[in-house]
């Protein structure tokens, strides 16, 4: 039964969730824009880090840290668009991973007080939690508890909301936009379009989104912890987004909750023959070897049309 | 053919049978390199830019009459397309001036530019591949409330709109026959096709002056006459068109006034034939010595001008052009 129960119990849970942010960011980036953003992660750090600190070393409402944390991602994707969005994309990719890298490495080294190093932040999911509506209950519901049943409420509710509004903006003449730059930025600039400006909104969209994922996590762990925001963190969800194809509103949601599925099926599946460490190392060698296979069988993902990838060959 | 036949703008009513004033009035200038035009849309003034030792462009004065068909030609590597990105601010030049109308468009952006009303395409044809022709069409079209972020989301803001510039997108891919072609992806279209949509979609953004790079290449033969006759059409509603071409025959056919470059200088203008038989010319488009065989020393030469191009466009996409 576990074989069944435990991935299903992963596919919605909070972890999944804040992957499915960071993915749907990360497809506003890549998949509509054609920005390689190789930090999400970033934005993820930045915003559970600025909820977290507001609230246990300042006493700041909940809500009100929530807008701090999205003012801080919004912060974040001018820092590294302002410089290097005029310049060609692999700039961009690189100074993304190194703000990430940065980040991550401010965070567990500096102002001790409020960061607390490697020990994390904890102790600022109270204001979360008092909001939550469901019944007291000790145990277990659909194998969650209440404080993750909470969470995943809010989450899957933001999700459909992000979904919602990125289907709109991508049917609007914002988001063919964004789609001409990622075919040909010179040639919408011959059109009359800043550039610039639309590369930086996108960005900032796709990195706020991502932190909520930040945020998601956080409340999730009760806790933010500087190794949460390794630059693997980014890669796990640009593979999440190419599983389910770019420039698709659904596949970042698809892609996340099978990979954590699949991901969590081999885990228990190995579980009696190896050990804990030796499933790891496994499971992350048969993720490389699905990715080969698909970008082999199914180079367009799962949601993608391969009329379109063939487009790129000509 | 005659050049006059070409030269009959559906019911304009000019003065000398079937020749539009601006162009007449080019007949009566002199012909040497930067003669100043009556009525100039776009002036450029010692315009100057170098890729590290290479002087590519170094234009003492260049003006085009407002209304004409204006060639700009020139053997490889004469400087032609930096000038024309010089020109549409794709590109900064270390110094001169340049005016669209009378505006100054020092420091301003290539977006900008085109916004102003000079539209260029490219020599490389950039249509946007993964998005339909039509959406191709619609992009270009200005000033759309539904481009905001905010306005984004809700399509009663923008619809109208939306519908108008779609019925627009749709006459001009009529008048280019692309019509039947309007929900296919822009890279499914042939080579002459995509110059054909991206000439189409530089008229949505509602050009006073259109700038066509080198809009033959890669053409065949029957898509040739109706390109020469869109040109055409281009001058006949009004608009100004400039060229950049290699395609002697398409030179010679329809336009008003030509440019020649050579080593990053003008060394002659004025009307085709005269041009076109004048020794200079002949010498610099053809080389002094057209009918010997390329030496090694020319091959050379050819390939280090080659790279100077490709170093120059690949400055040109590192460049902020925003």
């Amino acid at each position: 039964m576990d074989l069944l129960t435990t991935p299903l119990h992963d596919m919605f849970g909070p972890v999944t969730l804040s992957y499915v942010f960071l993915a749907m960011g990360l497809n506003i980036h890549y998949g509509y824009t054609g920005l390689l953003n190789f930090g999400q992660a970033a934005f993820a750090a930045v915003g559970a880090y600025t909820l977290a600190v507001s609230v246990a070393s300042f006493d700041i409402p909940f809500v009100l840290a929530i807008l701090l944390g999205v003012l801080a991602a919004v912060l974040l994707g001018l820092l590294m668009g302002i410089p290097t969005l005029r310049l060609r994309a692999d700039y961009l990719a690189i100074v993304t991973i190194a703000v990430a890298e940065s980040c991550r490495l401010i965070f567990s080294t500096q102002w001790k007080s409020h960061f607390h190093a490697r020990d994390g932040v904890r102790g600022f999911v109270g204001g979360f939690r008092d909001l939550n509506p469901l019944p007291d209950y000790e145990g277990r519901v659909l194998s969650y508890n209440r404080n993750d049943l909470w969470v995943m409420i809010v989450g899957w509710a933001l999700v459909a909301l992000v979904c919602l509004l990125v289907w709109l903006l991508m049917r609007s003449p914002w988001g063919r936009v964004l789609k001409g730059i990622r075919e040909d930025e010179n040639a919408v600039r011959s059109l009359g379009k800043n550039v610039y400006s639309y590369k930086m909104q996108a960005l900032v969209f796709g990195g706020v989104i991502g932190a909520f994922g930040g945020f998601i996590g956080a409340l999730g762990n009760a806790s933010v912890v500087p190794d949460d925001y390794n630059t693997d963190v980014t890669f796990v969800a640009l593979t999440m987004l190419i599983l389910g194809g770019a420039a698709r509103v659904m596949s970042p949601v698809v892609g996340a909750m099978l990979f954590w599925g699949l991901f969590s099926f081999m885990g228990v599946l190995l579980d009696d023959v190896m050990s804990s460490n030796q499933i790891t190392m496994i499971r992350w060698i048969l993720v490389g070897v699905a990715l080969m296979l698909l970008m082999i069988f199914r180079p367009q993902g799962i949601f993608g049309d391969k009329k379109e990838l063939a487009l790129d060959a000509r | 053919m005659p050049a006059d036949v070409h030269n009959s703008p559906a019911g304009s009513p000019a003065d000398s049978p079937g020749v539009p004033a601006a162009v007449a009035a080019l007949a009566a200038l002199e012909t040497e390199p930067g003669v100043a035009k009556p009525d100039p849309i776009l002036v450029a003034d010692k315009v100057s830019r170098t890729f590290g030792g290479l002087v590519a462009v170094d234009v003492d004065h260049f003006e085009v009459q407002r209304g004409t068909i204006t060639a700009l030609i020139g053997p490889n590597g004469a400087g032609k397309t930096t000038f024309f990105n010089l020109l549409t601010g794709f590109d900064r030049a270390d110094s001169g001036t340049r005016t669209f109308n009378g505006r100054s468009l020092k420091r301003i952006s290539a977006a900008k530019v085109a916004r102003m009303g000079m539209v260029r395409t490219f020599q490389l044809t950039k249509v946007l591949s993964k998005l339909t022709v039509l959406e191709n069409m619609r992009l270009g079209a200005p000033k759309q409330s539904g481009e905001r972020f905010w306005v984004g989301p809700f399509r009663f803001l923008w619809d109208g709109q939306e519908k108008e510039n779609t019925e627009r997108a749709r006459e001009l891919l009529a008048r280019f026959k692309l019509d039947a072609k309007e929900s296919d992806f822009a890279g499914e279209l042939s080579g002459g096709q995509r110059k054909l949509l991206e000439m189409a979609r530089s008229l949505m953004v509602e050009p006073e002056l259109v700038m066509l790079d080198e809009p033959m290449a890669g053409v065949n033969p029957a898509l040739k006459q109706s390109l020469l006759d869109h040109v055409r059409s281009l001058r006949d509603e009004g608009r100004t068109v400039l060229f950049v071409e290699h395609d002697m025959d398409m030179v010679r056919d329809i336009s008003d006034w030509v440019v020649v470059m050579a080593q990053g200088r003008i060394i002659a203008e004025g009307p085709p034939d005269t041009v076109m038989a004048d020794r200079r010319v002949i010498d610099a488009y053809l080389g002094a010595h057209h009918d010997t065989d390329i030496t090694e020393l020319d091959e050379e030469t050819i390939a280090s001008e080659a790279e100077a191009e490709i170093a120059a466009e690949r400055l040109d996409e590192g460049r902020e052009q925003a």
